[in-house]
């Protein structure tokens, strides 16, 4: 009976000694944390993929809150989580969400097997970034995709992936968040991000390519050798000739699809139009 | 006998054409001169299409301190002003000249004889290095530093030797040692000269034991020199580095990054890059050719090549019996650091040391077995890595830990990768980290 | 003409492979295997083929149907590696059965539990050995005396490392015996002599180097030195530690593996020492006579420890003196 009594007592006093030590070291050790960014970080999504440049989620929500000092939350985005995200995030800082547009990657390449031949064999470890160390890579061009799959690996979301039969990145555009893991990765800065636009619609020129026009045209059947003709079809000026390569402005453009009729290369592509009468060839996913 | 103190392999030497003397290779029908033929700004074109240009005729000056300039290695006219794919893979800016007869510019000495230091006193440092700097010359060995800026110290740095690298590491190749037996009293001037310019009273030339010939003849030739000393050096891989070479001929060790080898007080040439100066000081002549090794198991006659630049590898290929019909890779240098190429037609540079052609079954790579971390690449890295974990964190993309575990310091001399027994791609992996951190170092120091 | 391959440097590689290290500590292990087939006869054929085979078997059967790999990994040769050891470190009269316990735990759990061959934290072989010593302690340390032909019948004795533990130190076999292997003990470990014949033909072929084997040795060496002259009637001299029980196959051959050792000098030096001091300290006061194996597996839990804080000399990492001016 004695020995059950000391041995409750003994333990009692440990466990409240303890107990004291633990409150004391608490409050005085205490780091205090702005709630906000326990709320803020409740509504993200939790993909911690780094899209907005904060090492994940937490560090986002500790930028937000920062922000809310200072009024304003238009320098900080929320890709994957979209519009919908940052208005709460706004809502429990009690401010306004900057209308961002949500964007999704594309791909400018659309040099597949056939219109790109794969001229010599690449042996070492399969990442675009390795392979683009050789120089040109596999192909003769050295400006298009490696088709590797380092945009495949860095995608959180699998809205990426290259496809075999082509070798070339496609984007699901139903899974892309716009984070633009991919166009980080991507050694050759293929990857674009750009406006979802109107019902997804968007008119982009698949190429990134600023050889000469001679040697773009050996170099691939698809390439866009700035030939400048896309440039005189616009009527909005949305489109512009950088060195050899036309790049069209996804805030100017107004999707009329004239430049895809004049593309001499097929290097402009209409995505998500309804099918068109039946000169068109194109039929894209 | 002395060799570096850290790591080191011994690949398999296959000097093949050890025994060819350099032969003339014949000029080509239209040569591609690349504004990119050395490490730092490019050369600007200063010619045009339809300009008539001959050998020694400058194509292109220099874009800045650390850059060098281009001349014509052939008569005939300016075709284009284009992009050319070079010995880098890639397509950049270059000079075509169509060949048309063999015409030379009047100021070029073309006769044999030998002039030594003596007979032109009036050459002071700041001459020489100005010669050098005009003639174009980079480091012939391969990594095609430009001469001049190595024998210009920063301020406050005393170099103390020169020390000249006729290790020719690398297997296969053979260029730097037909040279030493076939031109070592020129080389020998030449290294009288690299020492005037920097300034010191100390040269050495370190020379791997198994090249006895060049190891006899030099030490005889050197003799008349006694500041010259010919050091014989233990076969061991990575002795060409620059590093290696230091702390295997003078005992000391450069240290890591950003530290060069002027810290230790060593100024190291190639000894192709020796025999350039003194064409360049003594004969006025710019650097318009050089000594490559055409050399393969399946070539029919591996020989040594006194070839112009610009001249296509395919022409080379053809004048040492023709590319094998098993050619499964074309390597632009040695085996160990050379580049892969992508094409027979890209046009020789002032750093081809060689040309290798390696048969269909040496191409490819085995397959990789896991790690089984036997510590063998750790043995074998000179520089004292531990090449296993950096491929795992590179592959991780732990740049942090790729950092703190000194990446940077990788001299990329493939040690680890030859030795490794699971044939893992550890180089490849390491340049991924390397290239990366490098990058995020970079960008750090300019915030 | 092919299509040209194109593959960043180094583009040539040593020949040397995965296989012709295991072949290669397989070979180094024949004199040794011969001595044993010589001093135990019909029961050491029975054990080590048992081992061998049914060590290949599991690694096949667990990569094919638990893990589904398609790659047949038994070719590179490191689970007959697992088999022959395992099998030097069971005594010759062990039954079949048991045997092949020893080897499912080797394989099964020591190995392929992890991923495989350069996945496992400990030794495979050591750890099916130390799980047959503590679950059949009584079949694990009855040994036959050499010399024996049978197999379960075979007549069996006293080891040294259970005389000197019994305190029966004036029973030992002499010197030369000990060299030999004319003693009692587990197959492998009997005759040091070829042991060592296979140490110096694996530091020739470079499969290993010297640090791990030569730390062990004279750290034991130099540990129970000092016993023995401080106390010379308990504490037996340096030479017959060395040579009996499993101290010299532990130290060459199961040590040294690849995938449980540290990888950089220092590390091994570190690893290989703390592995003899252990070795002693559970040889003498420990309740089992032989600690070799606890001794490695203890330190095998600490190697990536070591790797950790053991880093090899950079080049230039501190600049001499004349570099620093």
């Amino acid at each position: 009976m004695n020995v059950i009594l000391i041995a409750v007592i003994v333990l009692g006093a440990v466990g409240l000694v303890s107990a004291l030590i633990l409150f004391a070291a608490k409050e005085k050790f205490a780091v205090w944390e702005d709630p906000r960014i326990k709320e803020v970080s409740e509504v993200l999504p939790q993909a911690n993929c780094g899209g907005c440049g904060y090492p994940g989620c937490q560090g986002f929500a500790s930028a937000c809150v920062k922000a809310a000092e200072t009024g304003s939350l238009s320098d900080l985005n929320c890709a994957p989580g979209g519009q919908a995200v940052m208005e709460q995030v706004a809502g429990i800082l009690g401010l306004q969400a900057s209308a961002a547009a949500p964007k999704v990657a594309v791909v400018r390449c659309n040099g597949t097997c056939d219109a790109r031949p794969h001229g010599v064999e690449f042996d070492g470890v399969h990442s675009c970034r390795i392979q683009n160390m050789t120089g040109m890579g596999e192909t003769q061009c050295q400006w298009g995709c490696l088709g590797e799959g380092d945009c495949e690996a860095a995608c959180l979301f699998g809205a990426i992936k290259v496809n075999p039969a082509t070798r070339i990145a496609e984007v699901d555009e139903s899974k892309c968040t716009g984070c633009g893991a991919c166009a980080k990765t991507c050694p050759r800065s293929i990857i674009e991000l750009r406006p979802q636009g109107p019902k997804n619609r968007k008119v982009v020129v698949l190429c990134n390519n600023k050889d000469k026009g001679a040697l773009a045209t050996k170099e691939c059947k698809n390439s866009c050798i700035g030939c400048g003709k896309c440039v005189k079809a616009c009527k909005f000026e949305a489109i512009e000739l950088g060195t050899n390569l036309a790049h069209i402005d996804p805030d100017k453009c107004r999707l009329c699809r004239k430049c895809e009729d004049e593309c001499p290369r097929g290097a402009i592509h209409a995505f998500n139009f309804p099918p068109r009468k039946p000169k068109t060839q194109e039929e894209q996913a | 006998m002395k060799t570096f103190s850290i790591g080191g392999v011994h690949p398999e030497e296959n000097k093949l054409s050890a025994q060819s003397p350099i032969r003339q290779a014949s000029l080509p029908k239209q040569a591609v001169f690349s504004m990119f033929q050395h490490i730092g700004a490019p050369a600007k074109p200063v010619v045009k299409k339809g300009d008539v240009v001959k050998v020694g005729t400058l194509l292109g000056e220099a874009g800045g301190f650390v850059s060098a300039p281009i001349y014509s290695s052939v008569s005939g006219k300016v075709s284009k002003v284009d992009v050319a794919l070079d010995a880098s893979d890639t397509r950049r800016m270059a000079v075509y000249v169509d060949v048309d007869g063999d015409e030379w510019e009047e100021s070029i000495d073309r006769s044999e004889t030998l002039v030594t230091l003596a007979e032109r006193p009036e050459l002071d440092s700041k001459t020489i290095i100005d010669k050098i700097k005009q003639a174009g010359i980079v480091g012939m060995g391969g990594a095609t530093f430009p001469c001049h800026v190595k024998l210009c110290p920063p301020p406050g740095q005393k170099a103390e030797c020169v020390i000249i690298n006729a290790v020719e590491c690398e297997p296969y190749l053979t260029a730097d040692h037909r040279l030493m037996l076939e031109r070592p009293e020129q080389i020998l001037v030449g290294v009288t000269l690299l020492m005037k310019a920097v300034g010191v009273d100390k040269g050495y030339i370190g020379i791997e034991n198994n090249k006895p010939d060049a190891i006899a003849l030099m030490t005889e030739k050197a003799s008349k020199y006694p500041n010259i000393q010919v050091v014989p050096l233990k076969v061991q891989y990575p002795q060409g580095g620059e590093k290696q070479l230091i702390d295997a001929v003078i005992g000391r060790q450069v240290p890591a990054p950003p530290a060069i080898p002027i810290n230790v007080g060593a100024v190291v040439q190639n000894v192709g890059t020796a025999y350039a100066v003194y064409e360049a000081v003594m004969k006025n002549k710019p650097l318009i050719d050089r000594v490559i090794t055409v050399t393969g198991k399946s070539v029919k006659t591996p020989s040594n090549l006194l070839a112009r630049l610009g001249t296509p590898f395919s022409q080379l290929i053809d004048e040492c019996g023709g590319l094998p019909q098993d050619t499964g890779k074309v390597i632009g240098g040695g085996p160990m650091m050379g580049k892969a190429l992508i094409s027979l037609d890209i046009p020789m540079t002032k750093g081809s040391s060689g040309l290798l052609i390696m048969n269909d079954k040496e191409a490819k790579r085995a397959e990789a077995d896991p790690c089984i971390r036997c510590a063998k690449c750790v043995g074998a890295c000179p520089m004292g890595l531990e090449p296993y974990l950096l491929a795992q964190v590179s592959s991780q993309h732990q740049w942090e830990k790729a950092e703190t575990e000194d990446i940077v310091s990788c001299i990329e001399c493939g040690s680890c990768s030859f030795t490794c027994p699971s044939h893992r791609p550890l180089l490849d992996m390491i340049r991924l980290g390397k290239t990366t951190v490098m990058g995020i170092i970079r960008s750090r120091s300019q915030k | 003409m092919n299509k040209l391959t194109v593959s960043l440097s180094p583009h040539v590689h040593s020949g040397d492979s995965v296989q012709k290290n295991m072949y290669g500590v397989c070979i180094a292990l024949l004199p040794a295997m011969v001595c044993s087939l010589y001093f135990f006869g019909l029961g050491a054929a029975v054990v080590l083929l048992t081992s061998i085979a049914s060590c290949v078997l599991f690694e096949w059967a667990i990569t094919k149907y638990i893990l589904g790999r398609d790659k047949v990994t038994i070719i590179d040769g490191s689970a007959i590696l697992t088999g022959i050891l395992l099998g030097f470190n069971l005594p010759s009269n062990l039954p079949i059965w048991i045997v092949i316990i020893g080897a499912l735990v080797a394989i099964g759990v020591g190995k392929m539990t992890f991923g495989g061959l350069g996945q496992n934290p400990f030794n495979p072989a050591l750890v099916g050995r130390v799980f047959l010593l503590i679950s059949f302690p009584a079949q694990m340390t009855t040994w036959p005396v050499s010399g024996t032909v049978g197999y379960l019948d075979a007549e069996t004795g006293a080891t040294p490392l259970s005389l000197i533990s019994s305190g029966q130190i004036d029973k030992l076999p002499d010197h030369i015996d000990l060299l030999l292997g004319g003693i009692g003990g587990s197959l492998g470990e009997v005759s040091a002599l070829a042991l060592l014949a296979g140490l110096a033909y694996m530091l020739w072929r470079k499969i290993i180097t010297w640090h791990i084997p030569v730390s062990i040795l004279g750290s034991v060496t130099i540990f129970t030195g000092i016993l023995h002259l401080a106390d010379h009637t308990q504490y037996v001299s340096p030479e017959l530690q060395l040579l009996s029980g499993g101290l010299i196959l532990g130290a060459c051959y199961m040590a040294t593996d690849y995938v449980t050792s540290p990888m950089t000098p220092k590390g091994q030096i570190i690893y290989g020492t703390a592995i003899g001091i252990l070795t002693v300290i559970i040889r003498n006061w420990g309740s089992y006579p032989e600690g070799m194996s606890f001794a490695i597996l203890i330190m095998n839990a600490f190697t990536p420890l070591i790797n950790n804080y053991c880093k090899p000399k950079r080049f230039g990492e501190k600049p001499r003196k004349e570099a620093a001016k």
